[in-house]
């Protein structure tokens, strides 16, 4: 009997996740078309005006995001908590701390990889010149995988509570807030010909900062949260 | 107190919310023996057990595994301990085979195909190992469920109602999973409403009044 080594728990754990979802499809779907709904309602909502889309196109796509990714927070925990898996992995000998962070980043791949991938298709309807729709997808990039991590420690928090789903939503946007801006404020930057280089270096300290401690509050929330 | 104790509790009282389950609990368990938790609904079984594999707090007493606090050293109590609680930790979307696996995988351990399907069959799941499990029956699922026991080399066990849902011959072939375990210094604590009996074997009894 072999014992897995914590690479290959990490991988295990992203494995694990991207297999259910591919078998359960219409969970990662719902996060997607949500958020192409929501950014194509805003162009037949204030009309076909190119100049003042392409002024809204960065925030508007960074909220649809942003709503988009609190669709699927709820689930990143409570479908293992409701048939016992949660259990049986904070019972493994290693460290919780590394699964969560398999979770997170599988919950990125499932449903932030994606709207960055659809970002630029979007950006065609706000009429965004190829630089700005490059922007924003380095900003998704950096962005929405913090969005994840402050998300799962809103889960984790969240689990078992009843109307969860809500209160998950309540907790976390406030913290993403900086996220928005700094995501929004990078493609303004290069709408308005000025270097996005600053923006996307905060986006960047968010990331580091939240992949050191996110996975580890998220592991101690799920600790309380089981008892 | 048997002799060389393994897992020790002692005067333990676990609280849900306003109500106190129970008190100035103390027992030991060590290799070879078994232990059926009874007790009416309601009465703390399942929170004696959560207890025991570290999820819940008590408010007084502790739980001792080789000497030292559980909560002290997890890591190498969780690695010689296997719960199997009253969700199978099964998911509706992977073979049974998957389920095995990934779950054991999950738990630290690798475990090879050869050996889960060997797992699987012996627990009566042969020409079902690569089904779904949404398409096997509520026995089924707990036989998956159970089959992981078979595939670790935990010392200890914490069975929540393990037979919950088996058939007459399911129980039978748990009764002899029991049995094997215990006569290779391995140690088991359960819960079940039903008949068991491990032929050769005391079966202590802890009631929470």
């Amino acid at each position: 009997m072999n014992r897995l080594s914590l690479i290959d728990l990490l991988w295990l754990v992203i494995r694990r996740d991207m297999l259910l979802a591919m078998r359960r499809r219409a969970d990662v779907l719902t996060t997607l078309i949500f958020f192409v709904m929501v950014a194509s309602l805003f162009p037949l909502g204030v009309g076909p005006e190119a100049d003042m889309l392409r002024k809204m196109a960065g925030g508007v796509l960074w909220v649809a995001a942003l709503l988009a990714s609190m669709l699927s927070l709820p689930r990143m925990f409570s479908a293992d908590h409701v048939d016992g898996t949660l259990e049986q992995i904070m019972l493994a000998p290693q460290s919780l701390t590394v699964m969560v962070l398999g979770k997170i980043v599988a919950h990125w791949m499932l449903s932030g990889l994606p709207l960055v991938l659809i970002a630029p298709v979007l950006g065609l309807q706000f009429d965004m010149s190829a630089a700005a729709i490059w922007t924003l997808m380095l900003a998704l990039l950096l962005g929405t995988p913090v969005l994840s991590m402050i998300g799962a420690v809103g889960a984790a928090l969240t689990l078992g509570l009843r109307g969860g789903g809500v209160l998950v939503s309540l907790l976390v946007l406030p913290l993403t807030i900086p996220v928005l801006i700094f995501g929004t404020g990078a493609v303004e930057a290069v709408n308005s010909g000025l270097d996005a280089v600053s923006n996307l270096a905060l986006l960047g300290a968010f990331l580091l900062f939240a992949l050191v401690f996110s996975p580890f509050v998220a592991a101690q929330a799920l600790r309380i949260s089981m008892e | 107190m048997p002799s060389n104790p393994i897992l020790e509790v002692s005067d333990l009282a676990c609280e849900r919310g306003e109500q106190r389950l129970f008190e100035d609990l103390s027992f030991a368990i060590s290799s070879g023996e078994l232990i059926r938790v009874q007790g009416e609904n309601g009465k703390g079984k399942t929170t004696l057990l959560r207890t025991l594999c570290g999820f819940v707090q008590p408010v007084q007493g502790s739980v001792r595994w080789a000497g030292r606090d559980i909560h002290e050293w997890d890591d190498l109590f969780h690695s010689q301990m296997c719960y199997l609680g009253h969700a199978n930790a099964i998911k509706d979307e992977l073979s049974a085979l998957e389920n095995l696996q990934i779950g054991a995988g999950l738990t630290g351990v690798e475990v090879a195909e050869t050996v889960a399907l060997e797992a699987l069959r012996r627990m009566g799941l042969r020409r079902r190992e690569h089904l779904p499990v949404r398409v096997l029956s509520q026995g089924q699922r707990r036989r998956v469920a159970l089959s992981r026991l078979l595939v670790g080399e935990a010392k200890l066990w914490i069975l929540d109602e393990p037979l919950t849902a088996l058939d007459v011959g399911a129980v039978e072939l748990m009764q002899e999973l029991i049995g094997e375990h215990l006569s290779k210094g391995g140690m088991a604590i359960f819960t079940t409403h039903q008949l068991l009996q491990v032929a050769g074997v005391e079966i202590r009894h802890l009631v929470l009044a």
